[in-house]
C-alpha cells in the first residue's frame, strides 16, 4: 500500500506537484547539512590527516608522515587496546544485564513502573556526573574501600582505579552501570511486543519458560539487539567525558582511548595533522564494524517480509 | 538533524568570534583574554584595570574559566582563525612562540628601549618574550617550580633538618616513613609528575644537564646515563608517596601538609597562595626550601602578556597597557597578591613575605650563576606537542614497572618521534 496518495489526477499543476514533492522539500534542508557538515567535513579531516598542521590547519602535502608518526606512539596503541576492551565488555554486558533485567521485569510484577524507573534513571545523568560520582566511590581512600575497612572488613582491597592495569575496567563498571538500565527498556519493550498466540503455541508443545526464551523470544528480538549494539557501539566509541571524569587518562596514559588521544593531540598538543589521523582511523574501524552488521541486518529484514 | 558535535562546536565558536567582533579597536580601549578568574588572581589584575582606567582607556575583559587556560588558548584560537585578534592575551613560554612563528604578534622594541626593560628582566627570560628577535610579550611575574613546602611541625617531630643534598632527603624521607607519616604528599596528574621530575633531573645532573635535556632535548643527553641516573632517583620518590596519589589535584596535596598528614610537597610558588590562605606563617608552620641539590638555580614559569598585531589606531592603548604590565608598582602590587614575584629584578623586596624575599634572592643569585632555566613542565622548555610526548613517558615510568633504561629510551623516542 503506497503511504502517499497521489493526487495528480485531481489537483491542478503546480499545488499538485508541491503536494508530491513536499515531503523532498522538506527534508532537502536537512540533506544538504548532513552532506556539508557531516560528509563534507570528514573529507576535510581526513585531508588535515595528510597535511602538515600543527597548531593551525594548514594546507600544505605532507604524505603519509602523520600517519606514521600515529603509529609509532605507545600512548595511540594503549588506546586502541582500551577502545577494544572496553567495547566488548560495555556493550557485551550492557546487553546481557539489559536483557536479563528485561526478563525478569516482563513477568508481569507488582510496581513494575517504580521499578523500571529506577533501573532507567541513570541513563539521565550526564557521563560526567556518572564518572564523578564513580571515582569517588572507587578512590580506595574514600569510597568503597575505606567503608569496608570501616565496618571491619579490614582484608577488603578495590583499589583497581589507581592500578594502571585494572583502570580500564573501573571506566567499563561506570559505563556499564549507566546503560543497561537504557538497554533493558528497550528490551522491555521488543518483550511486550511478542505475539500470545506463539506462545500460547509454545507451551501447547511443550517448552518450558526457559525453552521459550532461548530458543523463541529471544531470536525475534534480533533488531532489538541491532538497535543496541548501534547506541552502545557508538556511546563506547565516543567515549571521551566518561574517561576524563574518571580517571583523566588514568594512572599514566593507561585507560586512553581513541577519542581523548585524538582531543589531546589536536587541541592540548597542537599536533592538528596526528589528530585528525587518528580521527581517520577511528571512523575506518567503525565504519568497517557498522557497515557490514546493518547491511546484514537489512538486507535480513527485506529477505522475511514484515 | 545529523548536527555533529564538531559542527556545534564551530558554531559555538563562530558565534563567540562574532559576538566579540562587534567592538571594532577603538581608540582608549584595550581587550583582554585570560583565566584569572579566581578570587586572588582577579583582585591582581584589577589593580592593572584600575590603572588604565585612570588614564582614560576602557579595559574589556575577556576572562575564559579554567585554571590551566587551556579554554583560553581554544578561545583564542577560534578568534585569530576568525581574523579577529584580541589585543593581549595571557600566555606562557612557548606559546608566545608559536603565535609569533605565525606573525601574529606586535613588536614592542621601541617601548621597550624607551623604558629600559633590558637591563631589569633578567635574560634567562627574554627569550621566551623575544622569540623571533623582538618583544612581543610583557612578563607579568616570575614563578618558580623546584620548590619543596614542608610543615615544620612534623619536620620538629620526627626529629629532621631540613635536607640539602639528595642523600640527606632520602635520610629524611625514610625518617618519616617510619614514622607513619607520608613523606611526600603526591597529586597523580602527568604535569604535577612532571614538575618533580625535572627538580629531580636538575638536582642530579646540574643547570647545564637540565638545560641540555629539559630545553633543548638533546637525544644523546636524554639516552645518557645521568639520565637513567635521574630515572631511578625519581622512581625512589615511587616509595614516598601514598596509593591513593593518581588523579589528586595539586592543592589537596598541599592540604595534606597543612593537616600535618604529609611532611612535604614538591610543588610551584603557587602553593604559598594555599598555606598564606590558611593563615599559615611561613618560617614558622611551613617552610620553603628549593628541591635539595638543585640551590642555586631557579626553574620558572612566567605569565606574560603577549601583544597581537593590531591597527594603528588601537596601538596607543596596547602600549599603555604593555607599559602599565612592566610598571614597578604594578609589577609589586600584582605579585604580592599572586605569590609570585617581580619579573623586574629592581622592584625592592620589602613587602614580601619571607618565602618572596627568598624567591627573590635566589632569582638573583640563578642570574649571577647563569642558572635560570625555564620550566619544561610549564610550558616553558617544549613545544606542546613534544611536551606531552614527554609527559607520556615520565607519568607512565612513574605508575609501572619499566626500567630506568627503557624510560630513558622512551624519552628520547618520544622527543624525535614528536617534533
Amino acid at each position: 500500500m503506497s503511504t502517499i496518495d497521489r493526487p495528480a489526477a485531481t489537483r491542478s499543476g503546480i499545488v499538485g506537484w508541491l503536494q508530491v514533492q513536499l515531503p523532498k522539500i522538506v527534508l532537502s534542508p536537512t540533506c544538504v547539512i548532513t552532506l556539508v557538515f557531516v560528509y563534507g567535513f570528514i573529507i576535510w579531516t581526513t585531508y588535515l590527516s595528510f597535511s602538515r598542521s600543527r597548531m593551525f590547519p594548514n594546507l600544505k602535502w605532507a604524505g603519509l608522515k602523520p600517519h606514521e608518526n600515529l603509529w609509532a606512539n605507545p600512548v595511540w596503541y594503549k588506546a586502541i587496546e582500551n577502545l577494544v576492551i572496553f567495547g566488548v565488555l560495555y556493550i557485551g554486558i550492557a546487553t546481557v544485564l539489559g536483557l536479563f533485567l528485561a526478563i525478569l521485569l516482563d513477568q508481569r510484577i507488582r510496581q513494575e513502573g517504580l521499578i523500571r524507573t529506577i533501573y532507567l534513571y541513570p541513563m539521565a545523568l550526564s557521563f560526567i556526573v556518572t564518572g564523578t560520582v564513580w571515582k569517588w566511590m572507587l578512590n580506595p581512600g574514600l569510597g568503597l574501600e575505606k567503608l569496608m575497612h570501616d565496618i571491619g572488613w579490614a582484608g577488603f582491597h578495590f583499589d583497581w582505579i589507581v592500578n594502571s592495569d585494572m583502570a580500564i575496567y573501573t571506566v567499563v563498571i561506570a559505563g556499564v552501570w549507566q546503560s543497561s538500565g537504557f538497554v533493558m527498556a528497550m528490551f522491555l519493550a521488543g518483550l511486550r511486543a511478542v505475539d500470545d498466540e506463539i506462545l500460547k503455541a509454545a507451551s501447547i508443545d511443550g517448552a518450558g519458560p526457559v525453552r521459550t526464551y532461548v530458543k523463541i523470544i529471544i531470536p525475534m528480538m534480533r533488531p532489538v539487539f541491532l538497535s543496541s549494539f548501534v547506541i552502545l557501539g557508538h556511546l563506547a566509541i565516543k567515549s571521551f567525558d566518561l574517561v576524563i571524569a574518571l580517571t583523566g587518562g588514568g594512572p599514566g596514559f593507561a585507560t586512553a582511548l581513541p577519542a581523548t588521544f585524538m582531543y589531546e593531540q589536536t587541541f592540548t598538543r597542537n599536533h592538528i595533522d596526528v589528530g585528525a589521523a587518528s580521527a581517520v582511523m577511528m571512523l575506518i574501524t567503525v565504519a568497517a564494524v557498522m557497515v557490514p552488521y546493518l547491511y546484514s541486518e537489512l538486507r535480513a529484514e527485506k529477505g522475511v517480509q514484515r | 538533524m545529523l548536527i555533529r558535535k564538531t559542527t556545534l562546536s564551530v558554531l559555538g565558536a563562530a558565534a563567540l568570534a562574532l559576538a566579540t567582533s562587534g567592538a571594532a579597536q577603538a581608540d582608549g580601549s584595550v581587550e583582554v583574554i585570560h583565566w584569572w578568574t579566581a578570587g586572588g588572581e582577579a583582585k591582581a589584575l584589577n589593580v592593572l584595570k584600575e590603572k588604565l582606567e585612570k588614564q582614560g582607556i576602557s579595559w574589556k575583559d575577556g576572562a575564559v574559566a579554567g585554571g590551566s587556560g587551556q579554554q583560553a588558548r581554544t578561545v583564542l584560537k577560534a578568534r585569530v582563525a576568525a581574523g579577529n585578534p584580541p589585543t593581549t592575551m595571557q600566555m606562557l613560554g612557548l606559546v608566545i612562540g608559536d603565535y609569533a612563528a605565525e606573525d601574529l604578534l606586535g613588536n614592542l622594541d621601541d617601548l621597550a628601549a624607551k623604558e629600559g626593560w633590558d637591563k631589569v628582566v633578567p635574560p634567562g627570560l627574554q627569550t621566551y618574550m623575544k622569540p623571533e628577535g623582538y618583544w612581543a610579550a610583557a612578563p607579568v611575574n616570575i614563578h618558580s617550580t623546584n620548590w619543596v613546602w614542608a610543615n615544620k611541625a612534623v619536620l620538629d617531630k620526627v626529629g629532621v633538618k631540613q635536607p640539602t643534598n639528595w642523600d640527606e632527603f632520602v635520610a629524611a624521607a625514610d625518617k618519616i616513613k617510619a614514622a607513619g607519616i607520608i613523606p611526600l604528599a603526591w597529586g597523580g596528574q602527568p604535569w604535577q609528575e612532571a614538575t618533580a621530575f625535572e627538580a629531580v633531573v636538575l638536582a642530579t645532573g646540574g643547570p647545564e644537564f637540565y638545560r641540555k635535556t629539559m630545553n633543548e632535548q638533546d637525544l644523546d643527553a636524554l639516552k645518557s646515563d645521568t639520565m637513567v641516573k635521574a630515572f631511578d632517583n625519581f622512581g625512589k620518590l615511587k616509595e614516598y608517596v601514598d596509593p591513593n596519589a593518581p588523579g589528586r589535584d595539586w592543592n589537596l596535596a598541599t592540604a595534606m601538609v597543612m593537616r600535618g598528614e604529609a611532611a612535604m610537597q614538591m610543588m610551584g610558588d603557587w602553593a604559598k597562595g594555599e598555606f598564606l590562605n590558611a593563615g599559615k606563617t611561613p618560617g614558622e608552620d611551613f617552610l620553603c626550601f628549593r628541591f635539595p641539590g638543585t640551590q642555586g638555580a631557579v626553574t620558572f614559569n612566567t605569565d606574560a602578556f603577549a601583544m597581537f598585531k593590531v591597527g594603528d589606531d588601537a596601538k596607543p592603548a596596547q602600549m599603555a597597557l604593555a607599559s602599565a604590565v612592566m610598571s614597578p608598582d604594578f609589577q609589586e602590587a600584582f605579585n604580592l597578591v599572586k605569590g609570585s614575584i617581580p619579573a623586574r629584578m629592581d622592584v625592592p623586596g620589602d613587602k614580601f613575605d619571607a618565602c618572596g624575599k627568598k624567591a627573590m634572592g635566589d632569582l638573583a643569585e640563578a642570574v649571577k650563576n647563569d642558572a635560570l632555566m625555564g620550566s619544561l613542565a610549564h610550558g616553558f622548555g617544549a613545544p606542546e606537542g613534544v611536551k606531552g610526548a614527554m609527559f607520556d613517558v615520565i607519568t607512565n615510568f612513574f605508575n609501572s614497572d619499566i626500567s630506568s633504561k627503557d624510560a630513558a629510551e622512551q624519552l628520547a623516542n618520544a622527543v624525535a618521534m614528536s617534533r
